[in-house]
């Protein structure tokens, strides 16, 4: 187990103020690790913001919410979800050596990830269409009160934008994995950089699992 | 930390779990369940966590301290959403105006 | 005395010279001197706010400045103070220093991002000068909403920028020092034979981490709000905004821990060597440290008493309050503990440590005066809590600060700063800061409120006194700025152990070489232990 990780390469990438590759790898993923926690907390406040109105709008918000499509919603979150598949199988030929596999994977998901946002960038649009951008030319029909309406769609933009700029910038972080997988970097006992862009990008992931039911899926029964 | 390599069984197993409660959370929602809709809606999100984070994000072979600052996030929003929620659901309890 | 060989000894000052070995750096020492500069900067410009608010008090008229300018001093002084100088200072500055070295380590876990974190607060810092310039921010360092999302006609969007970019560098010298504390231990070095410095500044961290997201996520709405007039904080939406004051305390409450609980560890290391005793109750101050931390995640409704929050979770965080005192407490009574019977020299780190636990005292037991609802209705927007958080900020933190400059001096540049000119700083620092916000307490009881620059004839004796207080303050404040750079080139060459200190950090020449340890040591003794270093060191005051 760990006495495999003893391989020339390693020395390569170890930085001088770790002692052993264990100790580097087992620091970068904790980093990571420590970095999502600040992201719960960053995505949380949104969350915190949505829950406070919800609560004491819980009509309007359900205007609001199923005047999104769900059937899109729910299959963008299975793209997503297969994105989540592929990284960690992408992850898992890095683990095993294997650099075709790696490439693969990656391309997949970064594929995966950009038929998401391409899919948001969809609806977004349609929202602009139907005058439910918060903002001087928002109306949402049906809704006595507009302004719990537009409650609803800022935070369902400043939510899904965030989101999505987080997806950004997983895509950015993919890119640069493929371009150093696709010069050999990565092997079987350094691929650290793999393993904690998989964290981030599960971890968006996560994000987008809470926000699927909380935005599109309130008071569906009645319409 | 020893590489633990999950199968690609079991990986594949997990995503279409995944998949499946996908489906099950978006046709729940087309069914009058009252103050439940949202429960069940946050535990299946829940689970779907759990799932990405154990297997995915292979949570069940870190340390105890990955563990653990896991959990902390969790709790610390919790503690966000719980004594901000505290103010707002009780606000106007007493019956004396503005308060 | 001044031997020249101690100049040609190759430490992390001389190992490469220019712009570019100091920029482009990824040894935690450099960082921590490249932060000591830019924090200092912003304190001068906090300084120079705060003496334009001093002098416009002078006269219950509001005749230097307009409202409208007066609103963006106060706010001014506040970011600059709190955002720019305080919550970076001693864990950016001294934390990042000797953080490592104290507990063995080459570095910390991750150089290149702690020099990203000193640019960001760089930037972050240019942002909010640039606002500060082009016409201020008048909304407060609070930014209460609707007000700073919708009514404002000031430089907000550019301040919140600044603010937002500050933050990530918190969050990453939060996440940098977590990961070192866990990781980068010397063999022997348990987690309870670390300094308390050290404990300090880990707990700080971990606030870093959970609590600063949270205001970065609230600024980007207020942010959203301005730009996308995407609101949620709007009334006239519906939106509440006593939400963004539960999301914006639910960081800045904990962010007084930041800024005093480093100060804290601070204090554990110069008592302990300047009593020639370990630190009375070692687990004790270890675990309190911890406890703040927690425990100052649960109160932050006590800034909203007067909100329309409901009574009862007034209640309940009026109670937490109170509770949050107890561990702040059991560091006073473990270092009052520590002097007993303890070797007692008065060196001036010393005399700053006498200073902060005094001050400090005082501080927190009004804190626990502004904790309690009743007597908060009547103090809450008064010159009363004013004088609270002074008497903690500044006669807290920046005493600590000030002591632990002076104490690990030496260490950082290989010279001793003149003793004399010291103690007679820290005197007048003491003297003057007592002078201009001791009366402020009255000020606030008898009715005086925060932020107004116009105020009744009778207030006019006490604020005059403040403004007096003020000139000394800032006398004092000036006086290290010039022995500090004067000591640079002609102050006593220090050895490596000047204190006799325990504690890695005393164990390398002055100033470190850049790898800090030749070989990592391996550690045997408790923190504090004093049959470690008989004789070392040099009797000072």
């Amino acid at each position: 187990m760990a006495e495999q990780a003893h391989a020339p390469v390693e020395t390569l990438a170890l930085r001088e103020q770790f002692d052993t590759a264990e100790q580097q790898k087992e620091s970068s993923t904790f980093g990571m690790w420590v970095f999502l926690i600040t992201e719960v907390m960053f995505f949380g406040g949104m969350f915190l913001a949505y829950t406070v109105y919800r609560n004491t709008y819980p009509v309007v918000f359900g205007m609001a919410s199923t005047s999104l499509n769900a059937v899109i919603g729910a299959l963008n979150t299975a793209v997503l979800l297969c994105s989540s598949f592929t990284m960690v199988m992408a992850v898992r030929a890095a683990q095993l050596g294997r650099r075709k596999a790696l490439i693969w994977f990656l391309v997949l998901t970064l594929f995966l990830g950009l038929v998401f946002l391409g899919v948001k960038a969809y609806e977004w649009n349609q929202k602009f269409v139907e005058h439910h951008i918060p903002g001087a030319h928002f109306y949402f029909e049906g809704a006595a009160e507009q302004g719990p309406a537009q409650l609803f769609f800022s935070l369902y933009f400043a939510m899904t934008g965030l989101h999505a700029l987080h997806m950004v910038v997983g895509a950015g972080i993919l890119s640069w994995l493929l371009y150093h997988a696709a010069r050999g970097r990565f092997t079987a006992e350094y691929m650290t950089p793999v393993d904690i862009a998989g964290l981030y990008w599960h971890f968006v992931d996560i994000i987008w699992i809470f926000l699927f039911p909380l935005l599109y899926l309130i008071d569906r029964h009645m319409r | 930390m020893s590489e633990h390599v999950d199968s690609v069984k079991t990986y594949t197993t997990v995503w279409l779990i995944l998949l499946a409660l996908t489906g099950i959370t978006t046709g729940v929602a087309y069914i009058d369940l009252g103050a439940f809709s949202v429960v069940i809606a946050l535990l299946i999100a829940a689970v779907k966590m759990l799932l990405v984070a154990l297997f995915f994000m292979h949570m069940r072979h870190s340390t105890k301290l990955t563990q653990l600052a896991a959990a902390g996030a969790f709790l610390w929003l919790f503690i966000m959403m719980a004594f901000t929620l505290a103010d707002v659901w009780t606000r106007g309890l007493v019956g004396t105006q503005g308060r | 005395m001044n031997t020249a060989a101690i100049e040609t000894q190759e430490n992390y000052l001389n190992a490469g010279y220019g712009l570019k070995s100091w920029l482009l750096t990824k040894d935690h020492k450099r960082i921590a001197i490249l932060y000591l500069i830019t924090v200092t900067i912003f304190f001068f410009i906090g300084g120079i706010f705060a003496s334009l608010i001093r002098i416009e008090l002078l006269t219950p008229q509001g005749d230097l400045v307009s409202s409208e300018t007066y609103n963006k001093l106060f706010t001014m002084h506040g970011i600059a103070m709190i955002f720019f100088f305080l919550i970076p200072s001693i864990p950016a500055t001294l934390g990042n220093f000797f953080l490592p070295m104290m507990i063995g380590a080459r570095d910390l876990a991750f150089p290149r991002i702690n020099l990203l974190s000193w640019y960001l607060l760089v930037i972050g810092g240019a942002f909010a000068l640039f606002a500060m310039l082009a016409g201020g921010v008048d909304t407060g360092w609070t930014f209460y909403t609707p007000y700073s999302t919708t009514y404002s006609n000031s430089w907000v969007i550019a301040t919140a920028l600044g603010i937002f970019v500050s933050g990530f560098s918190s969050i990453l010298t939060g996440l940098n020092f977590i990961v070192t504390v866990h990781r980068m231990r010397a063999p022997g070095m348990t987690w309870f034979r670390m300094p308390l410095f050290v404990w300090a500044n880990y707990a700080t961290a971990v606030i870093q981490v959970l609590g600063t997201p949270v205001v970065a996520v609230t600024l980007v709405l207020v942010f959203c709000e301005r730009v996308f007039h995407i609101g949620i904080f709007d009334p006239n939406l519906g939106g509440d905004p006593v939400l963004f004051q539960h999301m914006f305390w639910f960081y800045s409450h904990p962010a007084v821990y930041i800024m005093v609980l480093p100060a804290m560890g601070v204090i554990s290391e110069i008592i302990s060597v300047f009593s020639r005793k370990p630190i009375f109750g070692y687990h004790f101050v270890a675990f309190s440290s911890m406890a703040i931390a927690v425990i100052g995640f649960l109160v932050w409704g006590h800034h909203l008493f007067v909100s329309t929050q409901s009574v009862y979770a007034g209640l309940v965080f009026s109670f937490l309050s109170y509770f949050v005192a107890i561990p702040s407490a059991v560091k006073v009574f473990n270092w009052t503990a520590t002097l007993y019977k303890g070797s007692i020299s008065f060196a001036t780190p010393m005399l700053y440590a006498f200073g902060f636990i005094g001050l400090f005292t005082i501080g927190g037991l009004t804190g626990l005066f502004v904790a309690s609802l009743g007597f908060d209705v009547h103090v809450t927007d008064t010159y009363f809590v004013v004088a609270h958080f002074h008497y903690v900020m500044v006669g807290g933190t920046i005493m600590a600060f000030l002591g632990g400059l002076h104490y690990w001096w030496p260490k950082m540049t290989g010279r001793m700063y003149p003793e004399n000119w010291a103690k007679l700083s820290a005197a007048i620092i003491f003297v003057g800061f007592n002078l201009t916000f001791f009366p402020q307490f009255i000020l606030g009881y008898m009715g005086m409120p925060r932020r107004y620059h116009v105020y009744p004839d009778e207030f006019q004796v006490l604020h005059v006194l403040s403004t007096a207080g003020a000139s000394i303050l800032a006398i004092g404040y000036l006086f290290p700025m010039f022995y500090f750079m004067w000591s640079l080139r002609y102050g006593e060459v220090a050895g490596a152990n000047p204190w006799g200190a325990t504690g890695l950090e005393w164990k390398t020449p002055s100033p470190p070489p850049v790898h800090n340890f030749d070989e990592i040591p391996v550690v045997t003794h408790e923190a504090y232990d004093y049959s470690t270093v008989v004789g070392e060191g040099v009797e000072v005051g």
